[in-house]
């Protein structure tokens, strides 16, 4: 590759830099004290969801809570209020969750360009997992979920949390279960766009959907 | 116990007072103060300038002063805070310079007897009424070195609390820095100044008569500046306060 | 507007694409005293940093085992640094395996030229980019201007920054010194010279503002097929790159381009997947004050049909192995880029960024300035004194950087010299010349205070002599006596007092 002598004179500057570290020493030697908690406080699985609920209204997103069975009920009047037409539904995504909705449903087979996503009004995903902790929602591009651009360009997102399995306390928690998908493209989504960048305050809604709507619903929406 | 007084330089040579008052509360608290001749400057001038090799001879000089002493008082944060942090510091350093452990020797010897006054008079004397009496109005500024580098949390004010007549004000922005930092404040000017007169505004908004910290060096610039704008408010050490009485007061 | 449909701004300071490069402030408080008499700059930053400083505590406080987080992310950096070229060689097994192309460069300009290659292999002449304070250092939207292709920015910080001709002052909120009303002036004036102008009667609202950056960049997005960005961590183990941030710009850079080069400095590798659980907590909170930020992207080479075809990292050294060098020092290599430190810094607040000199301000660029560049400089050998030393920032750096350690530990190295590391090589600095006449007072005061009596003989004559003093004093001491009253001479030094009353003992 380019720049092959760069990489040695860098690797040897590192190890000339490191003089000082014996010899002997193995890379996971140098001691990490793992001491810091896996989770924050107790809580029962209904406390982990209204906490869930709790910090993700906390910024901005708007959140629904809702049974399996209620659910394309719920989506279908959750679209009809936002004047939704044209609805952008991953592949993977239960064929039943919109059957109650009046609007266009798009599918990105074939992919759909950035400008095509810029018309959609919604979209519509599942998620890999949600953490309550700091109201986060992880995407992982599996089923229901899609490419990154799907959830990225439209202004509108709804995502469905699945509360009885998807639902995680804490960040650690949340690592330990995406480990064996870490080759796959994450977004960590929390709330909707927002910057501080205006006098180191917060406001919400610059370049990814400005709303994000949050269905937790309970029971296994899969078979609707 | 052997109490020996590290006056410090700064008190040594501008405020001899404050050094009168810890002599005199130490002494009513029954504490036989000793104080060696031999002590000069604990090298924080030179240390936090970048001269640290300055600073080794004093380094040695404040361990041989207080050698036989089992505790060490001081009325700095900042000194103490010398001792305590950089002693060891320059006693590492001179070893990895291949200069022996001589001076890491003086700095073990150093460390552990050396306190803030507030420090001594709460944890050591374990005293937080020391029967003064101050009929002021006060507002207390905890140092830099004494908040976060010595960890000397509440005690300050538990010991004003208790003093008879005082009435604490509470101080805005209590924990920033008055803009002293030694050398910093003649290599720094503006910003120093622009910090000092922040925190005079906060002083004045206490509406107290007297300002007071454990360290008289940031007292000289928060003193300076007042005095500078005219302010009534006065520069106390804390340690002028906790040795006044009723009989002094008259 | 030109024929070639370019849309170069025109008049105004530099005219140039891009960051203008740092101009090389003569030195810290030089700087810095221009910056304390502007009154509107005082209050930004004042307003900007106390709101931020309040919302960190309260962030940080929800966590009981902040302390203990703190010491696991300080551990974690320490055990890679300790063993870095190790984990860059697994990085680059890592990114190589999942279809990404691993590139190194030693210096800024290396990096630069390997950017510069590799757009113009796109064929394209326009790149958008995530905010990083990689590129900032190494000037790359400069290099690339020089080369005919210009770089949006597109954080909105950045973009204030970029409209307005600016530099950046802050490392989270590169525009911290510019409050509501000049923004919303430098949209109305600037943005339609760089494409989609300020919607007619834009006003001082955040929301409306963040809907003008919105509007006036979403062409660029849709069209843009290039992306450049930094990123906040690389797996080792996984080869995985992590971008976090906050208005989705860097979901839109990081996605939609089809060729990515990420230019990334070589300590923000960390080994294992697992050490994210540590980062992803103590950065959102030290950072902009969140339990989490709004967007976070992992991503692992190329993925088929999700995001970029073409991924190229860029690993930077750029003086990073020459502080690794400096035991003291390399514990700045630890830093995350929060800029905690700066928010709660007094002399920050007062002087602002643009007095540092370098893109990266405050306490970590006091100490990280420095050594990157080395002490080329009387602004380099300015920064480590750019501190009073009050410990605010060692308090709340979420990996422990014991910065007033360094600060003290580099202000040796100006004021006596010592071994330094450049560019790879060890070598002997001489003290800096600027320091003669302080160096000579350092060892009169030292040879004073190891000399007891002679200084007893020199407090006497300054008692003596008290009322004789000047209130203001000529030369250097002017800078005591410019804003502040000399203290008074007593009469008797504290020493004599004792000898006089007790008799002397010891």
């Amino acid at each position: 590759m380019s720049g092959g002598t760069s990489r040695e004179r860098i690797l040897g500057r590192v190890r000339r830099a490191l003089a000082d570290v014996p010899r002997e020493e193995r890379p996971e030697d140098h001691p990490v004290v793992r001491d810091y908690l896996r989770v924050h406080g107790e809580r029962s699985p209904a406390e982990t969801l209204d906490l869930l609920a709790g910090n993700l209204a906390d910024y901005r997103a708007l959140v629904h809570r809702v049974d399996a069975a209620g659910l394309p009920a719920l989506l279908a009047r959750l679209l009809a209020e936002r004047g939704a037409h044209r609805v952008l539904a991953p592949a993977g995504l239960p064929r039943g969750w919109l059957r109650d909705a009046r609007v266009d449903v798009l599918s990105d087979t074939p992919a759909l360009t950035a400008r095509e996503l810029d018309v959609v009004d919604s979209v519509v995903t599942g998620c890999a997992l949600a953490i309550a902790e700091t109201g986060t929602l992880v995407l992982d591009a599996g089923p229901g979920q899609g490419r990154r651009a799907l959830t990225l360009v439209p202004d509108h997102h709804l995502c469905v949390v699945r509360t009885a399995d998807q639902v995680v306390d804490s960040v650690p928690q949340a690592l330990e279960r995406l480990a064996p998908v870490a080759a796959r493209p994450l977004t960590w989504v929390s709330g909707p766009s927002a910057t501080s960048d205006i006098e180191l305050d917060r406001v919400e809604g610059v370049h990814g959907p400005r709303t994000l709507e949050v269905l937790l619903v309970a029971g296994d929406p899969r078979p609707v | 116990m052997r109490v020996g007084l590290f006056v410090t330089c700064v008190n040594d040579s501008l405020y001899p007072r404050t050094g009168r008052a810890v002599v005199t509360l130490l002494e009513r608290l029954g504490v036989q103060v000793d104080f060696p001749m031999a002590q000069s400057c604990c090298g924080q001038p030179m240390f936090n300038t970048g001269y640290r090799h300055q600073t080794e001879p004093l380094v040695r000089r404040y361990a041989a002063a207080f050698r036989d002493h089992d505790y060490v008082v001081t009325p700095s944060g900042s000194c103490a805070a010398m001792v305590r942090d950089n002693y060891p510091r320059i006693g590492a350093r001179a070893e990895a310079e291949g200069r022996g452990t001589e001076l890491s020797e003086a700095a073990t010897s150093a460390v552990p007897k050396t306190y803030e006054l507030t420090e001594f008079l709460v944890d050591v004397l374990g005293v937080t009424d020391v029967g003064a009496y101050f009929p002021h109005t006060v507002t207390y500024h905890p140092t830099c070195h004494g908040l976060r580098a010595l960890g000397l949390g509440e005690r300050p004010r538990r010991l004003l609390e208790r003093v008879e007549g005082l009435e604490l004000r509470e101080l805005d922005g209590a924990e920033e820095c008055c803009g002293f930092g030694g050398t910093f404040a003649v290599k720094n000017p503006a910003v120093s100044a622009a910090m000092g007169s922040d925190k005079t505004r906060a002083i004045a908004r206490t509406g107290a008569e007297a300002v007071c910290t454990v360290d008289n060096s940031c007292l000289m610039h928060i003193g300076g500046v007042l005095a500078r704008e005219g302010s009534p408010v006065r520069p106390v050490h804390i340690a002028e306060i906790l040795a006044g009485t009723k009989e002094s007061a008259r | 507007m030109s024929r070639d449909g370019s849309d170069v701004p025109r008049g105004g300071g530099a005219t140039y694409l891009g960051m203008p490069a740092f101009p090389r402030a003569a030195d810290f408080p030089r700087a810095a005293d221009t910056a304390t008499r502007d009154g509107r700059l005082r209050a930004n930053l004042r307003h900007a940093t106390h709101t931020i400083r309040a919302k960190r505590a309260r962030a940080v406080a929800e966590l009981d085992d902040w302390a203990r987080l703190r010491e696991a992310g300080a551990a974690i950096k320490d055990r890679t640094l300790r063993h870095l070229d190790h984990h860059l060689v697994r990085l680059e097994e890592a990114v190589t395996r999942a279809g990404g192309t691993v590139h190194w460069a030693a210096d800024a300009a290396e990096a630069n030229r390997i950017v510069t290659d590799l757009v113009r292999a796109t064929g394209e002449r326009e790149v958008v980019k995530v905010k990083s304070m990689a590129t900032q250092e190494i000037g790359l939207n400069e290099a690339l201007a020089e080369s005919g292709i210009r770089a949006y920015e597109t954080d909105l910080a950045e973009l204030i920054v970029q409209l307005g001709d600016d530099l950046p002052s802050h490392i989270l909120v590169p525009a911290i010194h510019r409050d509501r009303g000049e923004i919303r002036d430098i949209f109305r004036d600037r943005m339609a010279s760089w494409g989609r102008p300020a919607p007619e009667g834009l006003t001082d609202r955040p929301a409306e503002l963040a809907e003008a950056a919105r509007q006036h960049l979403r062409e660029k997005f849709l069209r843009a097929k290039v992306g450049v960005s930094g990123a906040n961590f690389m797996v080792a183990e996984t080869g995985t790159l992590v971008v976090v941030e906050s208005e989705g710009n860097g979901r839109m850079c990081l996605t939609l381009p089809e060729t990515l080069i990420s230019v990334v400095g070589i300590e923000k590798t960390v080994p294992t997947w697992r050490d994210l659980e540590v980062f992803l907590q103590l950065l959102p909170r030290s950072s902009t004050a969140e339990r989490m930020n709004p967007y976070t992207s992992m991503w692992t080479g190329t993925t088929d049909g999700d995001g970029p075809r073409v991924f190229h990292l860029v690993l930077l050294d750029n003086g990073r192995t020459d502080t690794l060098a400096d035991q003291v020092g390399r514990q700045a290599l630890r830093c995350i880029r929060c800029s905690a430190c700066l928010n709660v810094c007094p002399v920050y607040e007062r002087a602002g960024g643009h007095a540092y000199g370098s893109p990266y301000p405050g306490p970590i660029g006091a100490i990280l300035t420095p050594q990157l560049r080395g002490l080329a400089s009387p602004l380099e050998e300015s920064l480590p004194y750019a501190s009073s030393l009050c410990g605010a920032c060692f308090e709340v750096c979420p990996v422990a950087i014991d910065i007033p350690e360094v600060l003290v530990h580099l202000r040796e190295r100006v004021a006596e010299g010592g071994e330094v590391t450049v560019r790879g090589t060890r070598t002997v600095i001489r003290p800096a010349k600027r320091h003669a006449t302080e160096r000579a007072a350092m060892r009169a005061a030292r040879w004073a205070f190891d000399h007891p009596d002679a200084l007893r003989r020199g407090q006497r004559i300054l008692s003596r002599t008290r009322r004789l003093q000047p209130r203001r004093l000529p030369g250097p001491g002017r800078a005591w006596t410019d804003s502040r009253e000399l203290p008074a001479v007593p009469a008797e030094s504290f020493r004599d007092w004792w000898a006089r009353t007790r008799g002397g003992t010891s």
